[in-house]
């Protein structure tokens, strides 16, 4: 009796693990069997090498690159704010602040990460781009600078939670034989404590630009909705998730081309996503246990 | 907070008896269908037509609370793909249905009349801060918009030589709009023919907000958004040959801002039309009509063509019955 209860509860946690494998399995198979025809009709080289992308309009051009660098642009800005202010913040929770600083100011900065997306849209085209236009000559309403400055804000929390955990797991030893050496507590913080954990922040800026890329909202409201290939942060620029999202709210025919490019959007998207998830995962697994 | 209590009440004692004001001249007519009606309506299509529809939609509610109506914005291509499956009631458009989507309808038996109810002007808007630009003609319009000039004309002085050497930007209905299709006809010449590297969305806000903080932008959507953000945006006077024209209600009306002017419709299908809730819904539509479209920035029809548009639903819904 007690076997065969054993078993069921065994089976269950079993299947509740195969159901998130086989989401993904699906996920890969739509996107795949969708894109299909997409590549049938437009050869890859197109796709990739091709600088226009205008599927919607009469003359039709599907290249990918002003997608991608739309992408990228917004992704490197959020990074450039992100980065410093997110590890500054780390060290200081974690070496500098006393006990009860850091209760409370930990969660108040993850409140950052728990406004809506859809928010930090409207606070970066109501409120940062009219400010920045102050100064910025030439600065589009709709523009990748504003958003992904905002972005970066948003990002802030998953890189300095992470990192600070990370900076947190140093063994204390190596911070009293810093100190034993005469070292000052900033030398400590940034050139001892900092390297140590320096595979723990390798991860969290790896999750930050995972999230980063896939981000939807702030993109489709603030960066604009025109693929622009351009570098120039002044400009209005259209990412992947902006362009599924302005599609999918319009109205295409099912198994269109315009259909159908919303999933060779998509699996590129995927395949960077995934690509990212996969060297945060090996760097993990190759430093991990360095202290231990 | 007990405060905040008082003024919720007295903001929702003023509004019932404001609706009461507004509405008291229609009583009368509609006084013979007085009973509680019960349903859902659901509307979909052009964001050009929305505010006409939810303003009606509105003062209906007041009358009619039990009637749910629910009013979206995809398009009025979106909206006649939805209509053709017969998902919704009735359909705002921004311009006549096309061939295809008709025989849409006939294959799936969705019966349908259509029913002018305003007349739109397309409004050329630039931000406030350019002080240059004080008519354009259709053949630069053309110029800028023409598929032919995607990524090749960017700048106002490629236009016409006597406007600045900067890059333009460029800010239009989407291609699910019925706004898109003409004024790409009124334009290019050709429905559907445009350039694709401008900003499109089918919201019409979006535009607006893109253009307003723009020195170098130049947008078109329909004359009422234009008048609910006048403060912000720049009218652009139209020359077809004849001299520059502003759309206003006499030149939209009387027809000399040709060719961005233009009826508006609502489509009802022939089931919806059968229901008691939105013949009363359609009936009380074109009895405010003349009422309401000049206040959400339309412009009326005279009001002999309510009264035919009126009775043309009337004789299809009799008709059917």
């Amino acid at each position: 009796m007690k076997k065969t209860s054993e078993k069921i509860i065994e089976v269950l946690l079993a299947s509740s693990g195969f159901i998130t494998i086989l989401t993904t399995i699906g996920i890969i198979w739509v996107l795949i069997s969708e894109s299909w025809g997409f590549f049938a009709e437009v050869p890859l080289g197109k796709f990739l090498f091709d600088t226009q992308w205008t599927p919607l309009f009469s003359d039709k051009h599907y290249g990918i690159l002003p997608l991608l660098t739309g992408t990228f642009l917004t992704t490197a800005i959020a990074l450039l704010t992100a980065l410093p202010l997110g590890i500054v913040i780390a060290v200081y929770l974690s070496e500098y602040a006393d006990k009860k600083v850091r209760k409370a100011l930990k969660p108040a900065l993850e409140i950052l990460a728990a406004v809506p997306t859809v928010v930090y849209g409207f606070f970066a085209l109501t409120v940062v781009t009219p400010f920045l236009q102050t100064f910025i000559p030439g600065l589009s309403t709709f523009n990748a600078l504003s958003a992904g400055i905002v972005m970066g804000i948003m990002i802030i929390p998953v890189i300095s939670s992470l990192s600070e955990d990370a900076l947190f797991a140093v063994p204390k030893s190596l911070r009293e034989a810093s100190y034993g050496m005469g070292a000052t507590k900033f030398q400590t913080a940034f050139s001892v404590v900092v390297p140590a954990a320096s595979s723990g922040i390798l991860v969290s800026i790896i999750l930050g630009i995972a999230r980063a890329v896939g981000e939807t909202m702030v993109v489709a409201i603030a960066a604009g909705q025109q693929p622009n290939l351009t570098l120039d942060p002044r400009e209005g620029v259209e990412t992947i998730t902006a362009y599924i999202v302005q599609v999918s709210l319009g109205d295409v025919q099912h198994d269109s081309m315009e259909y159908k490019t919303i999933f060779a959007a998509g699996i590129t998207l995927f395949l960077f996503t995934f690509l990212l998830n996969n060297v945060s995962y090996w760097i993990k697994k190759k430093y991990q246990e360095r202290y231990e | 907070m007990k405060s905040n209590f008082q003024l919720i009440w007295a903001a929702g004692a003023m509004m019932v008896i404001l609706s009461a004001c507004g509405s008291k001249d229609n009583s009368a007519e509609t006084a013979n269908d007085a009973t509680k009606l019960k349903g859902e309506i659901k509307i979909d299509g052009s964001s050009t037509v929305y505010p006409i529809t939810e303003a009606v939609a509105e003062e209906f509610r007041n009358e009619q609370p039990d009637v749910k109506i629910t009013v979206g914005l995809s398009g009025t291509g979106g909206g006649f793909k939805k209509f053709g499956r017969g998902e919704i009631d009735i359909n705002d458009a921004s311009r006549p249905i096309k061939p295809q989507e008709d025989s849409i309808c006939k294959q799936n038996n969705v019966g349908f009349v259509e029913l002018k109810v305003a007349f739109d002007g397309l409004a050329i808007v630039v931000s406030k801060e350019n002080t240059w630009l004080n008519e354009i003609t259709i053949e630069e319009l053309k110029k800028i918009w023409e598929p032919a000039a995607q990524r090749k004309v960017t700048k106002w002085n490629q236009v016409n030589p006597k406007w600045p050497n900067e890059e333009f930007r460029l800010y239009g209905a989407g291609v699910a709009s019925g706004t898109y299709d003409y004024f790409t006809e009124a334009v290019v010449g050709k429905s559907g023919a445009s350039r694709g590297d401008y900003t499109a969305s089918e919201d019409d806000n979006v535009l607006v907000q893109g253009v307003s903080g723009d020195k170098n932008g130049l947008a078109f959507f329909g004359l009422a958004y234009y008048e609910e953000n006048k403060e912000r945006l720049k009218l652009v006077p139209v020359n077809n040959g004849s001299g520059a024209v502003l759309p206003t209600a006499e030149t939209v009306k009387n027809g000399t801002y040709a060719p961005l002017s233009r009826p508006v419709f609502i489509y009802v299908t022939e089931a919806a039309a059968r229901r008691k809730d939105v013949n009363a819904f359609v009936n009380f539509y074109l009895q405010t009509a003349a009422e309401l479209v000049p206040d959400v920035g339309y412009i009326a029809l005279p009001q002999e063509e309510y009264r035919a548009q009126l009775a043309k639903f009337q004789d299809f819904a009799g008709a059917k019955q």
